[in-house]
């Protein structure tokens, strides 16, 4: 018999596989030097879980931004000023108000890409500079004294029921995220207008606004990102996001969310993640010096790609 | 009748225009401004710092007429470099067989992402975010730590005026010879990305290859049905843009006479070598630019720069006002969506 998998699926289904496979790879290696397999031991799989949270946020609102054939570039300083922002004003409201900058950040260019129709790219890359000028010229370009509040040391480093409290306020973003494209009016449009946004216009979609959402709600996750970060590192720093833009795209595509946007489930996003993420912790336990990390990396991305995301060829 | 053509050159060629007139008056004011404004010292100084990021966007360009980007720019950038601080010194024959050595390997990583983008069918974006990560990790193998040696003799002859390049190596009467005196004081610099953008981009883009990648941004479906060689100039774009990028990497290692292979610095170059090519009139939607307008666009980029040591302004708002002026420039491109007549223009 022949199962038959939806093209939508392959790429979640060997992702998958791959993960399985890095974690039996992982384990081999461990066993034949130590002789132990912390990699199977679900304390160690949390923490990992737990660190990739943080990439999982903000690849989960990249993913809003792809899907409609855009890209984010500006989430390394929208998480960087949440961050910032939230330390310095603290108390009661560092919460509010670094969701509030990611909003304001989100609008911001959800306008410049959708009223003024500048190319994401170069708008997002242009608000990105903004914000570290902004952050350099409030900070003095040193990491601030401010420490986390007690809410996010709580949200980003505690525990309820051994599972860390980070991973709940992953699993919280992804229901909304997977409600929100499957269930509603808004998640249709996005889809619609990342497949060809004339047509979706022509159907009384409000492309503009849609696209300006999609932004948004790309901001917003960046800000939790960063504010889970603060959390988890105690202070907010310079530069503290830009380990997150690279990684966060190409978890999306791994994915099998088409990178010209229309196409993509959120599944097949947390599974990018968490082949990322076990990809790095696998190396790191291998010890392998950054080189070999940075070579292994770009191999496994075109070698998944190659087998599952590959265009038409162009013929008419 | 001439001025007609060149007021229709002028409404082809909006961007590149505008771009020349907002870099001739960025750049005339600044040297009215400097203390030594139009010397050679400020010039050379200038220069120098410009060309590294001229090569990138020239090799920017290339992807982004296709209709595409090439993420890897920074990072090939970063592995010529490493590779040319090993190389580059010696002997004549070995200084030569370094600087080949350098070129060529840029353009053969540039011809593997073209291999990946035609025979992959990877879209460009992703591909080269990949191997951009596979060129740092090989440039860290070339040079773990920060360093290398470059020649000194070819580092001072190239990174000064043309005078003191031919007093280094003794030609032309120690550079006093009548026929030099014109240009004594032009920076070196200058005249390499002159040479290259001559000897390379011109030729390329006056042949068939170089059109049909103009072709395949415009409609590749068109270009596919007319018969151009489609894979052939995706291939050749992306070698020449890997060639660029490894003479910004060349030009890298003799300025600073060292290697570094810094993560950080490859993402830097390549978002600015966007910015520039933005900058320059070349449309991300490809089809419409030049390499040439991207010369121009990486000096706007950096003249914005050169203010901020003479205008008296607190360096911590430099990055801020790099961004605001970069956004404001950028921004100018929503000027279109005013002369659009039917909306559904607007949704390409």
């Amino acid at each position: 018999m022949r199962i038959s998998v939806s093209n939508e699926n392959k790429p979640i289904l060997i992702a998958s596989l791959f993960i399985v496979v890095i974690l039996l790879a992982g384990t081999v290696y461990t066993l034949s030097t130590a002789g132990t397999a912390p990699l199977l031991s679900p304390k160690y799989l949390l923490q990992q879980l737990q660190t990739g949270s943080f990439l999982g946020i903000c690849a989960a609102g990249m993913m809003m931004v792809i899907l409609l054939g855009h890209i984010d570039l500006s989430i390394p300083w929208t998480l960087t000023a949440a961050a910032m922002t939230a330390t310095a004003v603290g108390g009661e409201m560092a919460l509010p108000t670094a969701l509030a900058v990611g909003i304001a950040v989100g609008m911001l260019n959800g306008f410049g890409v959708a009223f003024l129709r500048i190319p994401s790219m170069i708008f997002t890359l242009g608000v990105d500079t903004v914000l570290r000028g902004l952050m350099v010229a409030q900070t003095g370009g040193f990491a601030p004294q401010d420490t986390a509040t007690p809410l996010m040391l709580f949200l980003a480093k505690d525990r309820l029921l051994g599972i860390p409290v980070a991973l709940f306020v992953w699993a919280a973003v992804s229901v909304f995220i997977i409600v929100m494209l499957t269930r509603t009016g808004f998640g249709r449009s996005i889809y619609a207008t990342g497949s060809r946004e004339g047509a979706a216009y022509l159907s009384g979609i409000r492309t503009r606004f849609v696209t300006m959402g999609a932004f948004v709600v790309s901001g917003l996750c960046a800000s939790i990102a960063g504010v889970l970060l603060a959390g988890y590192s105690a202070k907010a720093y310079q530069g503290m996001g830009n380990a997150f833009l690279l990684p966060a795209i190409a978890a999306v595509v791994l994915g099998g969310t088409h990178i010209l946007g229309g196409r993509g489930r959120y599944i097949g996003t947390l599974i990018g993640v968490i082949l990322i993420v076990l990809l790095n912790s696998v190396l790191s336990i291998m010890q392998m010096p950054e080189a070999g990390r940075q070579i292994i990396y770009g191999t496994v991305i075109i070698a998944m790609l190659l087998v599952y995301g590959r265009n038409q060829r162009v013929t008419s | 009748m001439h001025q007609s053509r060149l007021t229709r050159w002028f409404f082809q060629n909006v961007g590149l225009a505008s771009a020349l007139l907002l870099f001739a008056v960025l750049f005339l004011s600044y040297n009215m401004m400097h203390p030594r404004g139009f010397s050679a010292a400020v010039a050379v100084q200038n220069a120098n710092e410009t060309a590294a990021i001229a090569f990138l966007a020239m090799a920017q360009t290339l992807p982004v007429l296709l209709g595409g980007l090439d993420l890897s720019v920074g990072a090939v950038m970063t592995l010529t470099n490493c590779i040319a601080s090993e190389l580059v010194n010696g002997s004549p024959a070995q200084i030569l067989f370094g600087i080949v050595v350098t070129l060529l390997s840029g353009a053969a990583f540039g011809l593997m992402n073209g291999l990946i983008v035609v025979y992959g069918r990877i879209q460009p974006i992703i591909a080269t975010l990949a191997t951009g990560a596979i060129a740092i990790g090989l440039a860290l193998l070339v040079r773990p730590k920060p360093g290398g040696d470059v020649d000194g003799d070819l580092g001072w002859a190239l990174t000064n005026s043309v005078w003191d390049f031919a007093d280094t190596y003794g030609i032309a009467g120690g550079g006093d010879a009548w026929w030099i005196r014109p240009f004594a004081d032009i920076p070196v610099p200058v005249i390499i990305v002159l040479l290259v953008t001559i000897l390379v981009w011109v030729p390329f883009r006056r042949s068939v290859t170089g059109r049909t990648v103009y072709a395949i941004g415009s409609a590749e479906g068109a270009a596919f049905m007319s018969g151009l060689p489609i894979e052939r100039a995706k291939i050749a774009a992306f070698t020449l843009g890997g060639f660029f990028a490894a003479c910004g990497g060349l030009y890298l290692a003799i300025q600073t006479s060292s290697g570094n292979a810094d993560i950080q610095q490859a993402g830097a170059y390549t978002l600015n070598s966007i910015a520039a090519v933005v900058l320059g009139g070349t449309s991300l939607l490809g089809g419409v630019g030049t390499a040439v307008g991207s010369l121009i666009g990486a000096g706007i980029l950096r003249v914005i720069s050169f203010y901020f040591r003479i205008l008296d302004i607190d360096p911590l708002l430099q990055p801020l006002i790099e961004g605001v002026v970069l956004l404001v420039a950028v921004s100018f491109g929503a000027i279109r969506t005013l002369r659009v007549k039917n909306k559904l223009d607007l949704f390409r």
